[in-house]
C-alpha cells in the first residue's frame, strides 16, 4: 500500500518541530513555562511523522480567514 | 493570588454507624430542649456542646463564639435499624440480587471477575458505571436458585412506600440489615460500590446524626416564647418514639405494639430526611403547614443550591417597571425619587469636602439629596433622622463615612434578565425623577431586549471607588454601542424613531421657522443654518435633510444605500429616483433618506461611522440628538395606522382575484397532468414530490404577485408602507397578508396534510390535492378567513409558537453550557488568552487578535477606508 505524508494533505496544517533554542525563545517571548502551552500527544500521527519526542515544542501554522496565517505552539506530551 | 487550600479530591460514600459516633460530640437521650429557667438541657436537643447561637455564650466543644463556631454533630442511638428513604430503590435491587440464605451476589465467579474488570476500566476512564451495575443486578436477579448454597430464591415485592415483602412476609429493617452484613466485600465491588467507603448495610440506619444547633436555630418571638426549627420538631418526635419503643420492648410488650412503634419510628425518620416521599403523608406543623425537612432545604428553586449558592440577594439594588423617555440621554436612567431616597452612595468625609458633606447631613433622610446613615471613624453606624440631623452634621469629622442618597449624576448599573450578553448590564448616570418607573431612552432597548409592556429592570449602586471607575470606564452605555458580536451598533433608533427620521428627511420636506424651532428645541449648541429658500409668501423654509445635518459632526463623509434601495441594476447614486442613496459630505446630507440603515439599531451606518471616527462620546450625542429630533419629526408630520390603511381600490381587488383564480387553475392543471401521468419529475425527486413542489411554487408566486399588485396601490403616503420601507416595523409581506392574500400555511415546510383519512378536514373530498384542501388561504386578514382557512391558519401558527418555545429553551441551555465552560478565560495584556492556571488557550485572541467591535461589520479589513480618509486630509 502506498504511504502518504499527512502534511501533504491540504487540510492538515503545517507542523514544524522546533529546536531547543527555538522553543526556549518562544517560551520566553510568551513568558511562560512549557507546562503552560497547549498539549499534543507523541502518539499524534503528525507528531510521529515529524519525529517529535516528549518535551519538544511543535509550531503549527494554520490558515485563517481573518488573519491569513495563525501560529500556534504545542508541547509534546506522553 | 494564593489559594489557601486546594481540594485534592472529593469522594462520595455512605457514613458508617461508627463514623457517625466518632463525629458526634454528644449522645442525645432526651427530647426536652430548655429547662424552666431557659437553659439548654444536657444531652437534650439543644445541648451546649452542639454549638452556640445565643450571643455572649461560648461553645462547649470548641470554645468559639457564635459565628466562629461552625456547630458540631450529636447522635441518637436507634433501638432498631431503620431504612434510609434515599436508598429505598438500591436496597430493593440488592435484596433481589443476593441469596436469601448466604447473602452472596448470585453471579458465577467468572462473571463477577468480568464485571469488576469492566467497572475498573470505566472508573479509570472517568465514566459512569451505572449501565454495568444495572446489568449486574438484572443478571443476578435471574437466578431462581443460589449458585453457591443452592437455596431456592423467593420473589421480593416492593410495596410503596417502604415495605419489602418476601413470600407474603414483610422483611423488617433488621432482617435486611442482617442479610446485607453477610455480603462479602468482593461482591460489594461487583455491585459498583467500594466496600471501604460504602457497605450496603449502612443504608439501614442504626445511628442517627443530630445536626448542630447552628443549622436549626430557635427563634425567640416577640412574646418571649421560643419557637423551634422544623428539624428540631422532627428530632423531638424521633427521640420520643425511640424512647417509647425501648420501654415497650424492655417491658416485653406484644409483637403487634412493637411493630407499630417500629413503623412509627421509620415514618418519623423518613420524613426527617425527606418530607415529600410519595405514599408517605407529609409531617405537618400544628398549623397544618408541612414541615421543611432536610431534603426540602436543598431541593428546588429556593433550595440551598439554586437559592443560596448559585443565586444571592444583594443590598443597594432596586427593581421596578420601565418606561420610555426620549429626552433622556442613552447614558442616563430616570430613577424614581422614592428609590433614590432609599439607595445610597458611601462618601468619605475629608477636610476639603466636609462643608458639602455637612449640607447633605443637615438635610436629614427625608429631604432629597440627604443622608441615610453615617459611620464614625470607629465604625459605629448612626441612622440620620430629622431629629438628630443638625447635631450629627456638627459632629462630622474627616474620616467619617456618610451614606448619601442617590442623586443626579451618580453612576449605577442597570440590568434586564435574562442577562445573555455583556450589554445586559450597562452603567447609566442617574437622573432623579418623579413617579414610580425607571425611565430610559428607547434607543437602548435593543441591547437589553426590553420593551414597555410591563418589563421590569434592576438597578445596582456600586459602593466602592474601584467599582465606580470600572462601571464608568468599561460599562457605560456609550462604550457598548458597538457590539462585539457583529462590529456594528446594537444601539439605535427603533420603531417611531426610525419613522420620524424617515418622514423628516424623505424627499424635500419643507419646514417653516416655527416648525424648525419645535423640532430643535431640546437640542443643545445648535446654530440654525441659512434657509434653503423662501416660499411664495416670502417666508423662509428649511429642508428636513438640512435639519438632520445639524446633528452630524462636521467633516463626516459617508455614502451608502438606504434600507429601501431597490438595488437597481445600475445605481444612479445621488440621482436615485427614490431618494434611496444617502450621500453625506462634510456633515451635510447631500441626498438620500435617513432610515433604519442609517440610524437603526443593529444596522445604523451613520452611528457606526460617527463612533469609529469621532469616538463614543460624539456617537452617544448623535444618538441622543437623533431620538429627540425623530420624536418631534414624527409629531410634526403626524403618524397613525388604522384598518382603512389596508384598504385597496376595487380594481386592485379584482386583479388580485384574477391572479388567484389563475393560480387555482394552474394548480388544477398540474393535478390533472399528474393524474394523467404526464407530469415530468424534477431531477432527484419522485413524482409526488415534484407535484407538491410545483404546487407550492405556483401558489407562492401567486401570493407574491398579489403582494406587488397591492404594493402598487399602497404608495409611500401609506403609513404601513412607510414603516415597512424605512425598516421601522413590519415588512411588505405583512402588508400583503393584511391587504391582499395570506397565502400558503405550512407545517415543517410542507403543505398541510395531517388530519383525517385521505383528507385534511371533512369539508373536502378524499384525495383532493387542490390548493384549498391543503391550507392555501386566499383571503387577506382584512377580508377575514373562512372557517377552513382559519383552521389551517391556526395549524401553521401553532407550529411557530411551538418552535419558538423549544428553540428558546434549547438555545438557553446551550448558551449556559458554553458560558460555564468559557467564563474563566481571560485575554491578557500581551493578547494571549489564558485560563486561570495560566495555561495558554490561544496565542492571539481569536487567532487574529482583532476586537470585533473595532472593525467594520466583522469585515476583516478597514485599511482601505483609513487610507481614503488620510488621502482626503492630505488633499484638503
Ligand atoms: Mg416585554
Ligand atoms: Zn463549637
Ligand atoms: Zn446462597
Ligand atoms: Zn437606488
Amino acid at each position: 500500500m502506498k504511504k502518504f505524508a499527512l502534511q501533504d494533505h491540504g487540510l492538515v496544517p503545517a507542523h514544524i518541530l522546533l529546536t531547543v533554542e527555538e522553543s526556549d525563545e518562544v517560551l520566553q517571548s510568551y513568558g511562560v513555562d512549557s507546562a503552560h502551552l497547549p498539549k499534543i500527544r507523541v502518539s499524534d500521527p503528525v507528531v510521529k511523522e515529524i519525529g517529535g519526542k516528549v518535551g519538544d515544542v511543535v509550531k503549527i501554522i494554520r490558515n485563517s480567514s481573518t488573519s491569513g496565517e495563525s501560529v500556534f505552539y504545542r508541547l509534546v506530551i506522553d | 493570588m494564593t489559594v489557601p487550600k486546594r481540594i485534592g479530591k472529593i469522594s462520595f460514600g455512605l457514613i458508617s454507624p461508627q463514623e457517625f459516633r466518632r463525629m458526634s460530640v454528644v449522645k442525645i437521650i432526651t427530647a426536652d430542649t430548655y429547662d424552666d429557667d431557659g437553659f439548654p438541657i444536657e444531652m437534650g436537643l439543644m445541648d451546649p456542646r452542639l454549638g452556640v447561637i445565643d450571643p455572649g455564650l461560648r461553645c462547649r466543644s470548641c470554645g468559639g463564639r457564635p459565628g466562629e463556631c461552625p456547630g458540631h454533630f450529636g447522635h441518637i442511638d436507634l433501638i432498631a435499624p431503620v431504612i434510609h428513604v434515599g436508598f429505598a430503590k438500591l436496597i430493593r435491587k440488592i435484596l433481589r440480587g443476593i441469596c436469601r440464605e448466604c447473602s452472596r451476589l448470585m453471579l458465577l465467579d467468572g462473571e463477577k471477575r468480568m464485571y469488576i474488570d469492566q467497572i475498573e476500566t470505566l472508573v479509570r476512564l472517568g465514566q459512569t458505571t451505572d449501565d454495568i451495575v444495572n446489568k449486574v443486578f438484572a443478571e443476578a436477579r435471574k437466578h431462581k436458585v443460589c449458585p453457591y448454597c443452592s437455596a431456592p430464591q423467593q420473589e421480593i415485592k416492593f410495596e410503596r412506600p417502604l415495605a419489602y415483602v418476601e413470600d407474603g412476609h414483610k422483611l423488617t429493617a433488621s432482617d435486611i440489615r442482617d442479610r446485607f452484613e453477610k455480603i462479602p466485600d468482593e461482591d460489594v465491588k461487583v455491585m459498583g460500590m467500594n466496600p471501604d467507603t460504602a457497605r450496603p448495610e449502612w443504608m439501614l440506619l442504626t445511628v442517627l446524626p443530630v445536626p448542630p444547633v447552628t443549622m436549626r436555630p430557635s427563634i425567640t418571638l416577640e412574646s418571649g416564647q421560643r419557637s423551634e426549627d422544623d428539624l428540631t420538631h422532627k428530632l423531638v418526635d424521633i427521640i420520643r418514639i425511640n424512647q417509647r419503643f425501648q420501654e415497650n420492648r424492655e417491658a416485653g410488650a406484644p409483637q403487634l405494639i412493637i411493630e407499630d412503634l417500629w413503623e412509627l419510628l421509620q415514618y418519623h425518620i423518613t420524613t426527617f430526611l425527606d418530607n415529600t416521599v410519595s405514599g408517605v403523608p407529609p409531617a405537618r406543623h400544628r398549623s397544618g403547614r408541612p414541615l421543611k425537612t432536610l431534603s426540602q432545604r436543598l431541593k428546588g428553586k429556593e433550595g440551598r443550591f439554586r437559592g443560596s449558592l448559585s443565586g444571592k440577594r444583594v443590598n443597594f439594588s432596586a427593581r421596578t417597571v420601565i418606561s420610555p423617555d426620549p429626552n433622556l440621554s442613552i447614558n442616563e436612567v430616570g430613577v424614581p425619587l422614592e428609590i433614590a431616597m432609599e439607595l445610597s452612595v458611601p462618601l468619605v468625609v475629608s477636610p476639603r469636602n466636609i462643608e458639602v458633606m455637612r449640607d447633605f447631613v443637615r438635610r436629614g433622610s427625608d429631604k432629597h439629596p440627604g443622608v441615610n446613615y453615617i459611620t464614625r471613624a470607629d465604625g459605629r453606624r448612626v441612622k440620620v433622622t430629622e431629629r438628630n440631623a443638625e447635631e450629627v452634621a456638627e459632629q462630622l469629622e474627616p474620616g467619617w463615612r456618610i451614606d448619601r442618597q442617590l442623586m443626579d449624576g451618580d453612576i449605577v448599573l442597570f440590568n434586564r434578565q435574562p442577562s445573555l450578553h455583556r450589554m445586559s448590564i450597562m452603567s447609566h448616570r442617574v437622573i432623579v425623577m418623579p413617579h414610580k418607573t425607571f425611565r430610559l431612552n428607547p434607543a437602548v432597548c435593543p441591547p437589553y431586549n426590553a420593551d414597555f409592556d410591563g418589563d421590569e429592570m434592576n438597578l445596582h449602586v456600586p459602593q466602592t471607588e474601584e467599582a465606580r471607575a470600572e462601571a464608568e470606564i468599561l460599562m457605560r452605555v456609550q462604550e457598548n454601542i458597538l457590539s462585539p458580536r457583529f462590529g456594528g451598533p446594537i444601539i439605535g433608533g427603533i420603531h417611531d424613531y426610525v419613522t420620524g427620521n424617515f418622514l423628516l428627511t424623505h424627499g424635500e420636506r419643507r419646514i417653516n421657522r416655527l416648525e424648525v424651532m419645535d423640532v430643535l428645541k431640546k437640542l443643545h449648541h445648535i446654530e440654525i443654518p441659512e434657509p434653503a429658500g423662501w416660499d411664495e409668501a416670502g417666508a423662509p423654509y428649511w429642508t428636513g435633510k438640512q435639519i438632520f445635518s445639524l446633528i452630524l459632526p462636521k467633516g463626516l463623509n459617508l455614502e451608502f444605500k438606504a434600507s429601501f434601495c431597490k438595488n437597481c441594476d445600475s445605481c444612479k447614486r445621488d440621482g436615485c429616483d427614490d431618494d434611496a442613496y444617502v450621500a453625506i459630505r462634510d456633515g451635510e446630507i447631500i441626498c438620500g433618506t435617513i432610515d433604519a440603515a442609517a440610524v437603526g439599531a443593529f444596522k445604523g451606518k451613520i452611528t457606526d461611522r460617527v463612533i469609529k471616527e469621532y469616538g463614543p462620546t460624539v456617537g452617544a450625542g448623535f444618538i441622543d440628538g437623533m431620538t429627540q429630533m425623530a420624536i418631534r419629526g414624527i409629531m410634526l408630520a403626524g403618524f397613525s395606522f388604522g384598518i382603512d390603511d389596508e384598504d385597496i381600490p376595487k380594481e386592485a381587488g379584482d386583479q388580485i382575484e384574477d391572479v388567484l383564480n389563475a393560480a387555482r387553475e394552474n394548480v388544477r392543471k398540474l393535478i390533472d397532468a399528474y393524474k394523467a401521468g404526464e407530469l415530468e419529475p424534477l431531477p432527484g425527486r419522485t413524482l409526488d414530490e415534484t407535484l407538491e413542489m410545483r404546487i407550492m411554487q405556483t401558489l407562492g408566486k401567486a401570493r407574491d404577485n398579489t403582494g406587488s399588485i397591492a404594493g402598487r396601490y399602497l404608495g409611500i403616503d401609506n403609513s404601513g408602507v412607510v414603516m415597512a420601507v424605512s425598516g421601522a416595523r413590519g415588512s411588505m409581506l405583512n402588508l400583503t397578508q393584511m391587504a391582499a392574500c395570506v397565502g400558503q400555511q405550512s407545517v415543517r415546510g410542507e403543505r398541510i396534510r395531517r388530519g383525517y383519512e385521505g383528507r385534511t378536514l371533512p369539508h373536502f373530498r378524499r384525495g383532493d390535492l387542490g390548493a384549498e384542501a391543503h391550507g392555501f388561504v386566499h383571503s387577506s386578514y382584512k377580508e377575514g378567513l373562512n372557517p377552513t382557512e382559519f383552521f389551517f391558519h391556526a395549524i401553521g401558527g401553532r407550529e411557530g409558537l411551538v418552535d419558538t418555545a423549544i428553540r428558546t429553551s434549547q438555545s438557553g441551555y446551550l448558551q449556559r453550557r458554553l458560558i460555564n465552560a468559557l467564563q474563566d478565560l481571560e485575554v491578557q495584556y500581551d493578547g494571549t488568552v489564558k485560563e486561570t492556571r495560566g495555561i495558554i488557550v490561544q496565542f492571539s485572541y481569536g487567532e487574529d487578535g482583532v476586537d470585533a467591535s473595532k472593525r467594520d461589520y466583522a469585515s476583516p479589513e478597514n485599511v482601505h477606508r483609513i487610507v481614503q480618509r488620510v488621502l482626503r486630509k492630505e488633499g484638503a
